[in-house]
């Protein structure tokens, strides 16, 4: 049973970092350049340790399945980015920062991380405006700001609705100058399948060439995965198509213990689904919430009759609304966070006042916000969300209100990491949403991004060094040792497999019902008997998945279908772990939320006593149960107390 | 609807391609281009074939992965879209439908639909950037910015890099996407110390990858699905001959 040393250091919170940084050891420049680290993953948190690293003198590999590094999910992220600037003199502060993001996640975050992210958001800011990163400005010239769920502070930086973007093209910009100077290696196309531990530590990677599907040996001083997060697992989500957890569970197999698995957001406005063909889901920014108004119709007779298609929105007058999420938490109103906003909108709909064909869909409405401030700043703020939302939707939102539903979004779990950003694998690091860190059971809005540039611009490049302080002796080594063999062999064996089966149902019919299983089971409300079910139907579905796939083409070859297979494979062991992880954790908190414990008013109902602590499982075999070993969480800065938002 | 589809298959880059016929028959005229194709692809995958390879990734129109030519247009036939934007409530039921893969001599085919486009890594490779060390910023309110000179670096910047620009020009010219990263940087205090010295380098590396020349057709600019205006190339021809001239 792995060991869980948090490696906290001493010293009141506000000094911790500046303590850790004082006393850790570093890398002197001439030894960087004989040290190689491979980081797996390009987006927000990759990008910015790739680059930060290569520019620090260290070789870097870096590897992303996409065609460039440019295209990995954080692009997709819309609202923006928070840091403690302060500039509205709104009273914000790195304390309150900090004691926004560990409520927020509902007291199931380790307080010294969540600190220390606070603490460097600012200098993520600084950095980003550096390098050229376009975001919206006032008048006057300065840095203009807007509102996210959870805080009472203006603390948003944005760029339009694709601030991921831009923040994405700025570290993408970065790592595209050190491939150039020749400090980082980049492999586009090349999907990380194991993970090679030599002596217990870890030392390379195996890949798949998604061209010419043959699989490659890549050694390293260190290993850093910064491979995002699994939420397409209910493959129905805001992830892109390949969004995948493999290099992540890979590791898990190979002995890094994974935090919390079973928290996952859902995000409370994104487009409803609307046929059985549907592949993915679309995600309205949370900032439409600074001016949008969630309601539904207060009788459901208009519910059932907007249902039908025999009323339109409009025809409901203001007396026949209820803006339930204004009248549940008149403090913060439609910006409560998103586990709350999330479940009040499945409640109103289980209730039988949702909108749409369907009944599950609520309206997000701008006529106040339109009338108050007018079309053209409406259309300024958000012009291109509503774009993508007449173009999927076919409807115009400045004329009639949208309609939103929770769907998938973001993992707060992933492999457990300490202080420095290291698992209990050695030399095996992991950043960005891989991790399962800074965001307990809830993650802020505007959070990740905050949370993958600080890994990967301010924190990982310190850290990394004092485990590779002990590394300047280990001269680069060759690929052809008997470890590199076994790990490539293995891999080998499960493409084999995966092929060999010839069955006869597709990778996504598959996925689809597993998507299905998690979604009902594993999704916005949990409990015993369902968890329990969902074990055993995803038991039996991946039973069937490795006898009944079929995988048309060839292996040494672009084949998407096996590249879906490999992923899919993972996520049915990780689902399983999930439904594991939801079971023990008999309490409610954040995202996750077990039916058996609420408040009468249906609020999540935490027990502090037995479940203030991070659930890290460690892998004893597929079909064996994991084995769960807990990291107490110790609250000192901050008071335990029940979330809120009222 | 019921469709039919003329689909460009081609095993590999070496490979000879050929147009080939498919009909598909009940689709939901809600349902996205791509998950049309994906409806495809279940059906041949059915019946034993191998399905057609197209790139794609975030199906929200930002990350630029996917881009064929829908009926000859880059993206389809919409304004302001990515093709995982179009939506099939854009066709008539019976219609014929073209899919084909980017042509272009720095756009090399890979299989099927899918094209290497990693010329445009390497035209950012070559000073598409502003040379700044993580940790090496001044507050980030220390240089103001003029509104406009912000919105107008956002409009340039919004480029996804998928392509189209290059597809839709008869030269095969990547001047459009050049021209937004030299504008979105140089419009910025930030970007103008590394002007001139961005745009004579990115120009001279869309020579060396094969791009064509620009001759002001304006296609690029009608078929972005992003609307990056040529103004941005006024702009990258005045940086250019600043630093021909200096």
């Amino acid at each position: 049973m792995a060991k869980l040393d948090s490696k906290i250091p001493e010293g009141p919170i506000e000094n911790k970092w500046s303590n850790y940084k004082s006393k850790q050891n570093l890398v002197n420049p001439a030894n960087k350049r004989k040290l190689d680290i491979i980081v797996v993953g390009t987006g927000l948190a990759g990008a910015s340790a790739a680059a930060s690293l290569a520019e620090m003198g260290f070789k870097v590999k870096a590897f992303c399945y996409q065609d460039s590094p440019r295209r990995a999910h954080s692009i997709a992220a819309q609202g923006g980015i928070n840091a403690a600037k302060n500039y509205p003199n709104d009273g914000d502060s790195v304390y309150r920062l900090f004691y926004d993001t560990v409520k927020g996640g509902d007291y199931r975050s380790r307080e010294a991380n969540v600190y220390r992210l606070a603490e460097v958001s600012n200098n993520i800011i600084d950095q980003c405006v550096a390098q050229g990163v376009p975001f919206a400005r006032e008048y006057g010239g300065m840095l203009d700001n807007r509102s996210f769920g959870g805080a009472l502070v203006s603390r948003t930086f944005y760029a339009r609705g694709q601030t991921g973007q831009q923040l994405l093209l700025g570290a993408y910009q970065a790592q595209s100058r050190q491939t150039k100077l020749g400090n980082i290696e980049m492999y586009p196309r090349e999907e990380v399948m194991n993970v090679v531990i030599i002596d217990e530590k870890a030392r390379g990677v195996i890949v798949r060439d998604a061209i010419t599907g043959k699989t490659k040996r890549y050694s390293a001083h260190a290993v850093v995965l910064a491979t995002g997060g699994y939420g397409n697992v209910f493959f129905l989500s805001t992830m892109a198509m390949g969004s995948n957890v493999s290099a992540a569970w890979q590791a898990y197999k190979k002995g890094a213990s994974f935090g919390n698995p079973s928290f996952v957001q859902i995000h409370p406005t994104c487009i409803p689904v609307h046929g059985e063909f549907q592949s993915k889901l679309t995600l309205m920014s949370e900032s439409l919430r600074n001016d949008g108004r969630i309601w539904v119709p207060l009788h459901k007779e208009d519910a059932i009759r907007i249902q039908k298609g025999e009323i339109k929105p409009a025809d409901i007058a203001e007396e026949g609304r209820d803006y339930y999420l204004e009248r549940r938490y008149p403090a913060f109103g439609n910006l409560v966070p998103r586990d709350v906003a999330s479940r009040a909108a499945k409640e109103r709909c289980d209730a039988g006042f949702g909108v749409g064909t369907t009944g599950l869909a609520v309206f997000l409405d701008f006529k106040d916000a339109i009338e108050r401030l007018g079309k053209d700043t409406i259309e300024a703020k958000y012009g291109n969300l509503f774009q993508m939302y007449e173009k999927i939707s076919d409807e115009n939102p400045y004329q009639t209100p949208m309609m939103i539903y929770p769907a998938i979004h973001y993992a707060m779990g992933g492999l457990w990491v300490d202080y420095e950003l290291q698992t209990t694998i050695p030399g095996l690091f992991a950043i960005g949403e891989a991790n399962f860190s800074d965001h307990g059971a809830n993650r802020l809005g505007a959070s990740a991004l905050m949370q993958g540039l600080a890994d990967g611009y301010f924190v990982l490049p310190y850290t990394i060094q004092n485990y590779l302080a002990d590394e300047i002796n280990t001269p680069r080594f060759p690929t052809d040792g008997e470890e590199f063999d076994k790990a490539e062999a293995e891999t080998k064996e499960i493409l084999g497999k995966l092929m060999a089966i010839q069955g006869k149902r597709s990778v996504d019919t598959f996925h689809k019902l597993l998507g299905k299983i998690m979604w009902e089971n594993v999704g916005m409300a949990r409990n015993k008997e369902n968890l329990e079910k969902a074990i055993l139907e995803i038991q039996k579905l991946r039973k069937e998945f490795w006898s009944d796939l079929f995988i048309p083409g060839k292996p040494e070859d672009l084949n998407p279908e096996l590249q879906k297979a490999t992923r899919v494979a993972d996520f049915f062991e990780l689902g399983e772990l999930m439904a594991r992880d939801a079971l023990n954790r008999e309490e409610s908190c954040g995202g996750h939320f077990r039916e058996e414990f609420q408040t009468k008013e249906g609020e999540a109902l935490r027990n502090d006593k037995d479940f203030a602590y991070v659930a890290a499982w460690d892998f004893k075999g597929v079909d064996k149960a994991p084995v769960m070993t807990k990291e107490a969480l110790k609250f000192e800065a901050i008071e335990l107390k029940q979330r809120n938002y009222k | 609807m019921d469709l039919k589809l003329k689909i460009w298959r081609q095993k590999s880059a070496s490979a000879r391609g050929q147009f080939v016929n498919y009909e598909i028959t009940d689709i939901s005229p809600d349902s996205s281009f791509l998950e049309m194709l994906d409806v495809l692809n279940e059906t041949l995958i059915k019946s034993g074939e191998e399905p057609v390879v197209y790139d794609h990734d975030c199906r929200e129109g930002i990350c630029g992965t996917c881009g064929v030519y829908v009926n000859g247009r880059p993206h389809g036939p919409d304004d302001l879209i990515t093709a995982c934007q179009l939506h099939m409530r854009k066709f008539n039921d019976g219609d014929t439908i073209v899919i084909e893969p980017w042509r272009a001599r720095a756009f090399p085919v890979i299989k099927d639909l899918t094209v290497d486009r990693s010329a445009f890594d390497k035209l950012i490779q070559e000073s598409g950037y502003v040379s700044v060390n993580t940790g090496n910023a001044p507050d980030a309110n220390s240089t103001p910015i003029k509104k406009e000179k912000a919105d107008l670096a956002m409009d340039a910047a919004a480029c996804i890099g998928c392509g189209a620009c290059v597809a839709a020009c008869k030269n095969a010219s990547a001047m459009l996407f050049v021209s937004a990263k030299v504008s979105h940087l140089a419009l910025l205090p930030q970007g103008k110390i590394e002007a001139k010295n961005r745009a004579s380098k990115m120009v001279a590396m869309m020579d060396a990858l094969g791009f064509g020349n620009c001759t002001n057709t304006g296609a690029c600019e009608a078929e972005c699905p992003k609307g990056i205006k040529l103004t941005n190339i006024s702009r990258l021809n005045r940086e250019y001959y600043i630093s021909a001239l200096s």
